[in-house]
């Protein structure tokens, strides 16, 4: 690696490890500090390649750098350090370290330049980021995070599996298009597929997500929601671009999580759903995959990265005042937490696309796209997708959290560090959706297109108006019920429970007859047998050695009671004779 | 409350107005399609396209997601506990 070019991820996997070593306001500096240092470096990076070396006859690259990577890895790194601002409060390193370590993996992944330095940062980020979930140390976030770390365990073996194949098939593990048209469909293409659908969370494969995001930590979840699906959508981006499974895939997904959001009950886990909605406009982007389309998911990635952590920022504040993750359960917090409040509404607006918020010059690129492309059945369904958004988050969460019934909550603004975070993420959201340029310029590709027309607005407008209307007209019915709601996680939750009993059987029977056996032979036997030849030693050998030293000592001691008389005068007589002899011997040897 | 329902009325006329009137003001009579702008399809023209299919995309996305709720996906919510 060249001298002249730092890894920025590397500079917060490593650097994270110095924040144990740290203590109060230098180990707070420390922690905005790294990512800051992440962020400039990410910013004066020119294109080209670094960072190449080969390893075991690979040729790794870990800085592939290019206009793609770059917008990925800005808003990774400032993200880190809106992240770590959030959680400045929180006195738990291995938290800390672990945020660091997942953000820096996902940095190493936008960087990678070959298959296996990808594997190796992908890898990285799914066990930093169990940890964040594993840190709320709550019986159903332990259980929650082995979910989750098993089913991404899954997903890392289907990308090693594709690599491997990949490798064999082409003898390359370069990371470049493997998309259909470009390599004809193999194997190994498919399963690399697999591993990025599973990490974007596009259903059947997503389920982990819901599940284990509302279970992290109030400032865990704001790193989560930020970097395992947006760096599959760069890894989509950079290796399936034009993929026709795409387009539909995301276009579904965008309208399962808006469904699947009416049924759900804890703020958290809504919030999460809309995590899935909203990258399925990035995947229907990845797939459509025209210049603006691609420019589409890579803006929308940019701006929804800021605006989804703002929400689960808003949600984590209320968590952590009040202590209720349920909406059944809040209400009327608007008097005591109005900051809070209008913060959070500032992410509604911009994942809503409301005119001047950044999901407005984000989104739009993707629909226009499916409108460019002649798609009018994508078109309607994001369009579609777009009402249940601000149905939503726009709507519903804020209603039932901060007006609807007054449950008479103590509520209080959260900590200075939080707020600020907040307000850091609010006004990307606003300076994006005013001054688009600002994401344009750094787009993949050259942009012409134009958010504000006339068109657009108004018709944005009537559409938020006259949803706001049915969500009005029909708020007697959306009251939160309850309730849990299916989804593929019942197939590893609950349908493989009979399987886990036979297999537990086939275990016990397997403990008791072969392993019990060989356990007796291998290993009690023998240990029996050292254990009594080691006590025949110690009560002939090491017995006479300790009683013959014990003696010794004794005598040593008795010798050395004469000289400890007790008085000062000896003490003090012994000293000069010593501090004499000393000044003796320095003069003699000089 | 009246007089917050009647603010929350005239802002909805006001938009479905706008979405209709105003493109039609700027682009002249007769301009549909040739906006060029952002349109892409015919029905992108039809009067108050947006107020009147963002109104059914929410009614539509309730229903359906309540009913599909009702019948099949919601459960108590010890269900996985047990």
């Amino acid at each position: 690696m060249t001298v002249e070019w730092v890894h920025p991820g590397l500079l917060l996997i490593l650097g994270a490890w110095t924040l144990p070593l740290l203590k109060g306001s230098v180990k707070r500096a420390g922690m905005l500090l790294l990512p800051a240092a992440a962020l400039a470096v990410c910013l004066r990076m020119q294109p080209g390649t670094h960072g190449e070396g080969a390893f075991l006859g690979l040729d790794l690259v870990f800085g592939r750098v290019d206009r793609l990577s770059l917008v990925f890895s800005y808003v990774f790194s400032l993200m880190a350090f809106i992240g770590m601002l959030y959680s400045l409060h929180v006195e738990d390193d291995a938290q800390h370290v672990a945020a660091l370590t997942y953000a820096g993996g996902a940095l190493g992944v936008v960087f990678a330049g070959d298959l296996v330095s990808l594997y190796v940062f992908w890898e990285l980020m799914a066990l930093s980021s169990t940890v964040l979930v594993w840190s709320r140390r709550e019986p159903r976030a332990v259980a929650a995070g082995f979910r989750y770390l098993l089913v991404h365990i899954l997903g890392g073996v289907l990308l090693l599996a594709g690599i491997l194949l990949q490798k064999a098939a082409t003898g390359s593990i370069a990371f470049g298009s493997m998309a259909p048209s470009a390599s004809g469909a193999g194997l190994g293409p498919a399963l690399i597929l697999a591993a990025f659908l599973l990490n974007a969370a596009v259903p059947p494969l997503g389920a982990w997500l819901p599940d284990a995001y509302p279970e992290a930590t109030v400032t865990g979840a704001v790193f989560l929601t930020a970097f395992t699906t947006k760096s599959a959508v760069y890894a989509l981006l950079r290796g399936f671009p034009g993929t026709e499974l795409l387009v539909w895939a995301g276009a579904v997904m965008a309208l399962y999580g808006v469904v699947y959001a009416v049924l759900e009950n804890d703020a958290r886990r809504l919030l999460a759903y809309h995590i899935i909605s909203q990258v399925g406009y990035m995947v229907c982007g990845v797939g459509i995959g025209t210049d603006l389309a691609l420019n589409g998911a890579s803006a929308h990635a940019f701006a929804h990265i800021l605006y989804k952590s703002l929400l689960f920022m808003g949600a984590g504040a209320v968590l952590e005042v009040t202590g209720r993750r349920k909406l059944s359960e809040m209400g009327g917090l608007w008097r005591t937490m109005p900051v809070t409040l209008a913060l959070y509404m500032v992410g509604a607006f911009a994942i809503s696309a409301v005119p001047l918020f950044s999901g407005f010059v984000s989104k739009s690129m993707v629909v226009s796209a499916s409108g460019e492309a002649h798609r009018p059945a994508i078109f309607l369904m994001l369009t579609l997708a777009s009402a249940g958004t601000f149905l939503h988050t726009g709507l519903k969460l804020p209603w039932y959290m901060f007006f609807g019934k007054d449950r008479g909550l103590p509520g209080r603004e959260p900590p200075r560090n939080m707020l600020s975070a907040m307000g850091l993420a609010a006004a990307a959201c606003v300076a994006l959706g005013v001054l688009p340029g600002l994401l344009y310029g750094r787009l993949p590709f050259p942009v012409d297109y134009v958010p504000y027309t006339l068109h657009h607005v108004t018709a944005t407008l009537g559409m938020l108006a006259f949803t706001a209307l049915g969500f009005f007209l029909l708020l007697r019915h959306l009251d939160p019920e309850p309730t849990v709601t299916l989804d593929t996680d019942w197939f590893y939750r609950r349908g493989l429970a009979p399987l886990a009993g036979a297999a537990r059987r086939l275990l016990a029977r397997l403990e008791r007859g072969f392993v019990g056996e060989l356990y007796e032979v291998v290993v009690r036997r023998p240990v029996l047998g050292v254990a009594s030849l080691l006590r025949a030693i110690d009560g002939s050998v090491i017995d006479a050695a300790a009683e013959g030293v014990g003696r010794w000592v004794a005598g040593v001691g008795r010798s050395l009671r004469s000289l400890a008389s007790g008085n000062v005068q000896h003490y003090a007589l012994a000293m000069a004779a010593g501090a004499a002899a000393l000044a003796t011997l320095a003069i003699l040897v000089r | 409350m009246k007089r917050l329902r009647f603010l929350a009325i005239a802002a909805l006329l006001a938009a479905a107005l706008a979405e209709v009137v105003l493109p039609r003001i700027v682009h002249g009579e007769g301009a549909e399609g040739t906006a060029g702008e952002s349109v892409h399809f015919a029905f992108e023209n039809w009067p108050a396209f947006g107020c009147l299919y963002g109104l059914a995309s929410c009614l539509a996305i309730i229903v359906v997601s309540k009913l599909l709720g009702k019948a099949w996906l919601s459960r108590r919510e010890d269900y996985y506990d047990r």
